[in-house]
């Protein structure tokens, strides 16, 4: 049986804090791996190299590092969403991208793109917000049940519908319009972290912090909100306040991911459960074991899919499909089981 | 100034009244049992004292106060329910459910200190729930599980405690604990309890006042002996009862001829 500990803040800094050099040694890995092979002593003295004012490695600084930095931004983004859409909708299998949100805000993006919005500043994340904001509300009509039960059932099909109606208006407006600007299907399909700029990394990391600090201080919110909204109610809670400010800073998170990375799957799912199976359900310590593991798990995810066909790249959705679509069957299959 | 006040309450979830013109008032802290048959609109009533619904028309007052006018953190502190059934989603274990209870009192605080986990200890330590405390919420007994709904509801510290049938998945020894437990808290520390339940006896033993609901209607309100009589039960729950006086305690007991 697993030992229950109290959720202190010195428990919450001392396992973020493991998570956090798990994260890093994760992040070494990465960078030595590739279509050319970096040993770690490398990388060390390429480092100290740029301490030293050397001219920076190509393929470390300008190729694998931005895209390791990137990957750990979104897939902290994506797993922290996971984690406020599961408990908002007392569902462990909801995700972003389950749930159809992602689709909606890539849908929103190449919305932006075609009618021109990256001309002006944010313009194309700020319509994959949008996306994002009408697919929680359309996902929350289709799945709400009277007074705001949701039933697992209607929910996941709700989301299969919707996400299946956004794959198909992804794919009809991107045969349709021809614009130098939409980047392939694979990456609004499948995802890709390959086109990491400096600028989209370092704004997108201000976002995700910002939206963590909001998140971490409505964690104990999100613990009564698990318990259902008339209890949460009970227990001193605005509930429709914050919802709002949840949904809302959910959203946000995938469409910052969405409209950087494209459509990346399940890891909002895979990731929160795992953690909620190791560290408890305590969203003190769940948001930002979450986060870390979130970036640490999809910058392996695109490691592998940088190096398991190299020279080819896989779309790195493709990675964590693979393992989440089987990980889904196998919560869907215990949850029925219990 | 009344613990509480109702003046005219109606509610409906759809078209058909659930509750209709009711009206009474606990001048003092006691514990009020609430019974009537299936559907008689006890759980609705109970929902119109914490705030969770508010009555269509008429209003309740909580300590002097319309139930309307509170933030649910001020309510929190003042009203707690101790729900029927609360069907648990994620792995929460016991204590972390309680603790739960000290969200009303901490403010913006992100931890709890050393006097939520005081206050927390003693409740579960009152409804004997301090073995299980850390196992998992899921894997208690429907008895268990109350006993810590029960201890999280008292961490609330409130000056009214609702309880929903909270005593059916009780064993007797746990049933016997939590009634002297409720009983003591009303004498020594002003508690009011309101105690919707469908044991008549066991209403009649503990009660100081009997709150009789029948079809949404208050039918009848007063001390057991007053509303407990063989024809209030023979109108409102259509069943011939014989009534004698409990020759422990001397209250109302009742014998259901079948």
């Amino acid at each position: 049986m697993k030992v229950y500990h109290r959720v202190t803040l010195l428990r919450v800094l001392t396992i973020s804090a493991l998570l956090f050099l798990f994260l890093v040694v994760v992040c070494l890995a990465a960078l030595s791996l590739g279509a050319v092979h970096t040993g770690l002593c490398e990388i060390q003295a390429a480092l100290q190299g740029l301490l030293a004012g050397e001219a920076p490695n190509q393929i470390l600084f300008s190729v694998r590092l931005p895209r390791i930095l990137f990957a750990g931004i979104v897939g902290a983004s994506l797993s922290m969403a996971g984690v406020v859409f599961q408990a908002l909708l007392r569902n462990p299998l909801a995700d972003p991208y389950v749930l159809g949100v992602s689709g909606g805000s890539a849908l929103g993006a190449i919305a932006g793109i075609v009618v021109g919005a990256g001309s002006f500043f944010a313009g194309v994340p700020f319509l994959a917000f949008c996306g994002a904001i009408l697919t929680v509300l359309l996902v929350f009509v289709v799945a709400g049940g009277p007074r705001g039960v949701f039933m697992d059932n209607s929910l996941l099909l709700a989301g299969v519908v919707v996400n299946s109606f956004f794959s198909a208006a992804i794919l009809f407006s991107l045969s349709v319009v021809d614009s130098p600007q939409l980047r392939s299907i694979s990456f609004w399909l499948m995802g890709d972290l390959s086109g990491a700029a400096w600028r989209d990394i370092a704004v997108s990391f201000v976002c995700l912090t910002a939206v963590f600090t909001v998140l971490y201080s409505q964690a104990r919110r999100l613990n009564l909100l698990v318990q259902g909204e008339e209890t949460a109610s009970r227990l001193g809670l605005n509930t429709k306040g914050a919802k709002y400010v949840m949904l809302t800073a959910a959203s946000f998170l995938t469409a910052v991911a969405v409209s950087l990375a494209g459509i990346i799957g399940f890891v909002g799912m895979m990731v929160p459960h795992m953690m909620r199976l190791v560290w408890g359900s305590d969203h003190r310590l769940l948001l930002p074991a979450a986060a870390l593991f979130g970036a640490a798990f999809l910058i392996t995810a695109d490691t592998l899919a940088r190096t398991l066909l190299a020279p080819a790249e896989l779309p790195v959705g493709v990675i964590t499909a693979l393992c989440g679509a089987p990980y889904f069957i196998f919560l869907m299959r215990r949850r029925g089981g219990r | 100034m009344s613990v509480i006040y109702t003046e005219n309450i109606s509610f409906r979830y759809t078209d058909k009244p659930v509750l209709e013109n009711i009206s009474f008032n606990v001048d003092r802290p006691c514990l009020l049992a609430v019974i009537g048959p299936n559907g008689s609109g006890k759980t609705t009533l109970l929902k119109m004292l914490d705030g969770t619904l508010f009555p269509e028309t008429g209003r309740a007052l909580v300590c002097g106060k319309d139930t309307r006018r509170f933030s649910r953190r001020e309510m929190a502190r003042l009203v707690a329910m101790v729900p029927q059934e609360v069907p648990p989603v994620f792995p929460f274990v016991a204590e972390e459910i309680v603790l739960m209870g000290r969200f009303p009192h901490q403010g913006h605080r992100l931890f709890e200190d050393k006097k939520d986990y005081r206050i927390v200890y003693d409740a579960m330590e009152k409804t004997d729930a301090l073995p299980f405390a850390r196992r998992r919420f899921s894997e208690l007994s429907a008895g268990e599980r109350q006993r810590v709904l029960i201890a999280r509801a008292l961490a609330q510290e409130p000056e009214i405690l609702l309880l929903d049938e909270s005593t059916v998945y009780l064993d007797l020894k746990h049933q016997a604990q939590f009634l002297s437990l409720i009983r003591a808290l009303t004498r020594d520390r002003g508690l009011t309890v309101v105690f919707v339940t469908h044991d008549i006896n066991l209403a009649a033993q503990n009660a100081d006042q009997i709150l009789l609901l029948y079809n949404g209607k208050k039918y009848a309100i007063g001390t057991p002996a007053d509303v407990l009589t063989a024809k209030n039960i023979k109108e409102v729950y259509d069943v011939q009862v014989g009534i004698d006086l409990n020759p422990h305690n001397g209250s109302p007991r009742l014998t259901l001829f079948a």
